[in-house]
């Protein structure tokens, strides 16, 4: 059952007033691959990984994970799934500590002094910080304030949340658009290695860099509707870059089977 | 040379920003015990915990508040109505019972969850919304009063704003006990954390999962049942329940809030800071007093006092962004 998308969403359209973010969008992600989401500004990118991350709802469509139908009611919900999102403006708390925006929204509670009043256990969340950091080869001192870090720090940070969770599925919205060249490389890297460790993992960039650098595959947007899915390894720039912009025939069959992508 | 003076610099920024409440209260003290023999003695300083008990309790329902990036005006409000429902309550010797403790609890609940519903629910901006109900509210007060204060004649519930427990009085054990509670829950508990994180970014706080609207009806439910029980010490203090009591009450709780140290835009409370600042005003207005200073003047010298604060405030977090 290798070749059985772990999230696929179906029909999905969502209109916001009078404007169509997305209309009669199917999207299918695979266990272990990277898949770059491309599209122009208003393609509908954020609309559809809002919708996957629980913060809208979609219209009409479904969602299946697994192959089992899901309704993801909110952010808590999306994570009880396996599903985390690292955001472009990086949703972290810049007053709070690094360990306590990792564990923001979930956070390790002991008891107060033998009572059944439950408290932050600061010092066990720092510490299971600590090891997720050198993974991620940052090691900084989770007690440091979110507020004082660098634009690739704050990456690091916002990814080392979402795969502290063991996330099966990982949504990523920009994660080089304010880095330097260094620190993008880093965060290229840091992708692979997720890949690595079993996550899929959803890649939405302007940059066409990464997604030639670490994608799988790439499903294409262009208003509101998928207009292409084509596999890395057998595409070019210049085609992606046409499909985003021009759009391409609606007849054209898009879907491509996984055994198909190479690995 | 120049990177001394310039470490010298900075560890006196670090003193001042971390310590320079603390020593500007203790330059205050110093100063009046100079200026007046009679501001050092045991019983004007229970007078002075006294009176800045209930600004104290109210201002730690106001830190969650401002906390939270929100603000309460109608505390004035609730102090009157809720002293006024307690006074009705009382208004016989006979009616000595649990029973107003918990009436005037739930009133504080429910003007809090009038006041969380608007804001978290319906979107309407605190500012605007709590300088509507501190009308509607002291209104209330007027109309049920006909104007005229209710007398209390319950002797055990006068003991609340004007007993002693040992040597110290009532109320001060009573806003010492409301400090250490809500500095545990600010500092120590998931609550107070959301409380921050709400106050600094509402869209970060629901994407890790937060429930926002819950926290704010929460955050304002506490201050309700704060600003409730501040109505109850001021009407046993005063013996009646009168509407027109806690009238600008708001300001001198947000200075005391602001002078703390939270930051006057949301996201960072310090509940040792607002303790803090409700004693420097009123041991500020009590000195003014003992002075014999003019009315008029204090009422510069407060305005002076509350603009210092916000400057303070804003200097310190302007600055750090």
């Amino acid at each position: 059952m290798q070749n059985e998308p772990i999230l696929k969403m179906k029909g999905i359209s969502k209109k916001f007033g009078s404007v169509q973010a997305l209309y009669q969008v199917d999207f299918e992600l695979y266990p272990n691959e990277i898949l770059g989401l491309l599209g122009d500004n208003g393609a509908g990118k954020s609309t559809l990984i809002k919708i996957i991350s629980g913060v809208y709802s979609p219209d009409v469509g479904q969602i299946f994970i697994h192959g089992k139908p899901v309704t993801i009611f909110d952010p808590a919900g999306a994570k009880e799934l396996g599903i985390e999102t690292v955001y472009q403006d990086l949703a972290l708390a810049t007053k709070l500590n690094i360990a306590e925006n990792i564990f923001l929204g979930r956070e390790k509670m002991k008891n107060f002094l033998k009572t059944p009043i439950q408290i932050l256990d600061k010092r066990k969340m720092e510490a299971e910080t600590k090891p997720l950091l050198e993974r991620l080869r940052i090691p900084l001192d989770p007690k440091l304030k979110v507020g004082t870090l660098s634009g690739g720090q704050r990456q690091a940070t916002a990814i080392a949340k979402s795969i502290f969770w063991e996330a099966k599925i990982i949504i990523m919205d920009e994660p080089t658009a304010a880095l330097g060249v260094a620190e993008t490389t880093k965060v290229r890297q840091i992708i692979l290695d997720l890949k690595k460790h079993g996550a899929s993992v959803i890649l939405i960039s302007h940059n066409l860099e990464d997604v030639f650098s670490v994608a799988d595959r790439a499903i294409i947007l262009r208003g509101g509707m998928r207009v292409g899915d084509r596999i890395i390894k057998e595409t070019t720039r210049d085609e992606i870059v046409k499909l985003m912009v021009s759009g391409e025939k609606k007849n054209e069959i898009n879907n491509i089977q996984f055994d198909e992508v190479v690995h | 040379m120049n990177h001394r003076r310039k470490s010298t610099w900075n560890w006196f920024r670090f003193l001042l920003e971390n310590y320079g409440l603390l020593l500007g209260f203790i330059f205050l003290c110093l100063f009046l015990s100079i200026a007046s023999p009679y501001f050092l003695t045991l019983e004007n300083i229970l007078n002075v915990g006294r009176q800045i008990s209930i600004t104290a309790i109210v201002a730690f329902g106001m830190t969650f508040v401002i906390t939270a990036a929100q603000i309460d005006l109608s505390v004035g409000s609730v102090i009157a109505l809720t002293g006024v429902t307690a006074a009705a309550f009382l208004r016989q010797e006979s009616n000595i019972s649990i029973l107003w403790i918990i009436a005037i609890l739930i009133m504080g609940f429910l003007i809090g969850v009038m006041h969380g519903f608007f804001v978290a629910k319906q979107k309407i901006p605190a500012f605007l919304l709590t300088l509507a109900t501190m009308g509607i509210l002291r209104g209330i007060g007027f109309i049920y009063t006909q104007g005229r204060p209710i007398y209390i004649k319950s002797e055990s519930f006068r003991a609340l704003g004007r007993g002693f427990i040992g040597p110290i009085p009532t109320p001060i054990i009573i806003m010492l006990v409301i400090w250490i509670i809500c500095y545990f829950i600010l500092t120590q508990t998931k609550f107070g954390k959301y409380v921050s994180v709400v106050g600094e970014n509402q869209e970060v706080a629901r994407i890790s999962g937060i429930n926002v609207d819950k926290i704010l009806i929460y955050v304002f439910i506490l201050q309700g049942i704060l600003a409730a029980i501040g109505g109850a010490i001021m009407a046993s203090r005063l013996g009646t329940g009168s509407p027109q009591v806690g009238q600008g009450e708001e300001l001198d709780v947000i200075s005391a809030v602001i002078l703390g140290g939270t930051n006057l835009y949301g996201g960072e409370g310090k509940m040792f800071g607002t303790l803090l600042g409700a004693m420097i005003i009123g041991t500020l207005l009590n000195g003014m007093t003992l002075l014999n200073i003019s009315p008029y003047v204090q009422m510069v010298i407060r305005g002076l006092v509350i603009l210092g604060a916000v400057w303070m405030n804003m200097y310190r977090y302007r600055v750090k962004r």
